[in-house]
């Protein structure tokens, strides 16, 4: 971008998302369609986050609310199971924490520096049923 | 398909029917308005030409003036030709997102009918409307009567979206003094004015789904200041070669002449006065008679008012000796923005004219011959002394006494 100069853009403020021409771009996965270099999808924004939100696998019950909440199609998921967190976009609004039915949640915030191990190890533990007693 | 209207070779219509002819003949795509006087009838009659079979594209009723430019903005960048038209208040609510349509290069062609803004409240016509828009990007070619505004409007859809300028136009007419008084207008049938603007060609439209453009976009202080430059320099380097293109297109299809600079008796002028709109043709008259008594007078109207023609009008007025701007917009704390222009125009020039300004005309207000012949009389002596001999800034035709600044 820094060669450019203000006779070298396209007129108009205008920015293109792929190089060349695409066309069905909603069937190709991200990461595999052509982002031109002035996609913000190349471009980081982790550190506008103060916290995170981290994935507990085991507590998912893959019921997408967190993918279809998330403002920044942050929450990757694949043949509607969920993946992982894209942090290279997530603001860290905690949307999809707010939305996460189960109890415990499969999504809670946690300080950025938190070490991802050490958050696990202390997630709330799922409560067990008292037996009724006789 | 829309039907063909049959117009005689010439019509009686005042400036507003000159412009809705224009728009049906340009087979404009989306016009969306919000009708405001003096314009109103621009779009009323467009949309009476549209239940009637004689317009294919939509129309769409905006809530605000600001609501009908951010239509116009969404279809131009969506690659259709676009069209509305404003006046005062409307056009000052239009005034945000006009720089968003310049700032996008979206060639969208605004008619203004340039009345007064409020307080006090006020349909007639001056410029303060046309002023207000002058640092907003956009092209603004100024009409004297209804014949240029239907000439101007075709000049203005074709300059406007040639693919090397793709700037805004705005075709000023002034309040109910054109635009509401019926003239004689030769016309040009349907097909002929819409061959002189061309194909509507999109470029960058957001309806080419294989090419994806976001418009619009956000930049800082990394990359604002390099669109603003490359926005200035085709309105700087591109328009005017355009217009003149335009200009003589025209006259070789109807032999009526324009020019960027609309200089009358100018050759050997030693006095002139430059104005704007109606009052161009006022003055003409006025010089007329004083020629007649041996006074070598003149008058230069600007037609092309944005991009300004600085050089051109030095050209016009260098061997002038006194000079008269008139300005019909209250300048509210300064010299009128004619006199600035001049001014700018000449200094540097080895000019020895001197350069008076006229504060006229607000609200509609007559700029009556005897004004005209007042301000004549003040550029002889000025001409004669070498040197003003009346204050820089006079205010004529104002009830009450004398007032007059600098």
């Amino acid at each position: 971008m820094l060669e450019n100069g203000w006779d070298t853009f396209e007129i108009g403020s205008i920015l293109r998302p792929f190089e060349g021409s695409i066309s069905d771009a909603a069937a190709i996965l991200p990461e595999d369609r052509l982002y031109s270099k002035s996609n913000s999808f190349g471009i980081s924004v982790a550190d506008w986050r103060i916290e995170k939100p981290l994935f507990n696998k085991n507590l998912c019950i893959d019921c997408q609310f967190c993918w279809i909440y998330c403002p920044d199609m942050s929450i990757i998921s694949r043949d509607k199971k969920m993946v992982a967190v894209d942090y290279d976009h997530c603001k860290g609004c905690g949307i999809c924490v707010q939305v996460c039915p189960t109890t415990p949640k499969a999504l809670l915030m946690f300080p950025e520096q938190k070490d991802e191990e050490a958050a696990l190890s202390e997630w709330p533990k799922k409560e067990k049923k008292e037996a009724k007693e006789n | 398909m829309a039907d063909i209207f049959e117009l005689r070779d010439i019509e009686v219509w005042d400036g507003n029917m000159a412009a809705s002819h224009a728009l049906r003949q340009a087979q404009v795509d989306v016009v969306a308005a919000y009708p405001i006087t003096p314009s109103t009838p621009i779009v009323e009659n467009y949309a009476s030409f549209m239940a009637n079979g004689y317009i294919d594209g939509e129309f769409v009723m905006a809530e605000s003036e600001h609501g009908a430019m951010s239509c116009c903005i969404g279809a131009s960048a969506a690659g259709g030709r676009v069209a509305t038209a404003t006046s005062s208040q409307g056009f000052a609510l239009m005034l945000e997102t006009l720089y968003s349509a310049s700032g996008m290069r979206l060639p969208i062609v605004l008619n203004v009918v340039n009345r007064a803004i409020g307080a006090p409240l006020n349909v007639n016509g001056d410029h303060s409307d046309m002023y207000m828009g002058r640092d907003s990007g956009w092209i603004q070619i100024d009409c004297y009567n209804p014949q240029d505004v239907y000439d101007m409007n075709l000049v203005a859809f074709r300059v406007s979206e040639d693919h090397d300028i793709r700037l805004p136009a705005m075709v000023h007419q002034d309040g109910f003094m054109t635009s509401h008084t019926a003239q004689r207008v030769k016309t040009l049938s349907d097909d002929v004015a819409y061959d002189f603007i061309g194909e509507f060609k999109p470029m960058n439209d957001m309806l080419d789904l294989d090419h994806p453009v976001t418009h619009g976009v956000q930049t800082e202080e990394d990359w604002h200041f390099e669109h603003k430059a490359r926005q200035h320099h085709a309105l700087m380097s591109a328009v005017l070669p355009k217009i003149q293109e335009a200009f003589d297109g025209l006259k070789a299809l109807t032999g009526r002449e324009y020019n960027i600079v609309e200089s009358y008796t100018m050759e050997d002028a030693e006095i002139a006065i430059v104005c704007m709109g109606t009052s161009v043709e006022t003055a003409q008259e006025v010089s007329n008679e004083l020629r007649a008594q041996g006074i070598k007078a003149g008058v230069v109207g600007i037609r092309v008012f944005r991009p300004f023609p600085l050089e051109q009008i030095a050209d016009v007025l260098k061997g002038c000796k006194a000079i008269a701007t008139l300005d019909r917009s209250s300048p509210n704390g300064t010299v009128g923005a004619l006199y600035n222009e001049l001014a700018g125009a000449l200094f540097n020039t080895g000019t020895h004219a001197v350069l008076t300004n006229n504060i006229y005309g607000l609200g509609g207000r007559d700029l009556t011959k005897s004004s005209i012949h007042t301000i004549y009389r003040d550029l002889q002596a000025n001409a004669q002394a070498g040197s003003p001999t009346t204050p820089l800034q006079q205010f004529i035709g104002l009830r009450g006494p004398k007032l007059s600044f600098f």
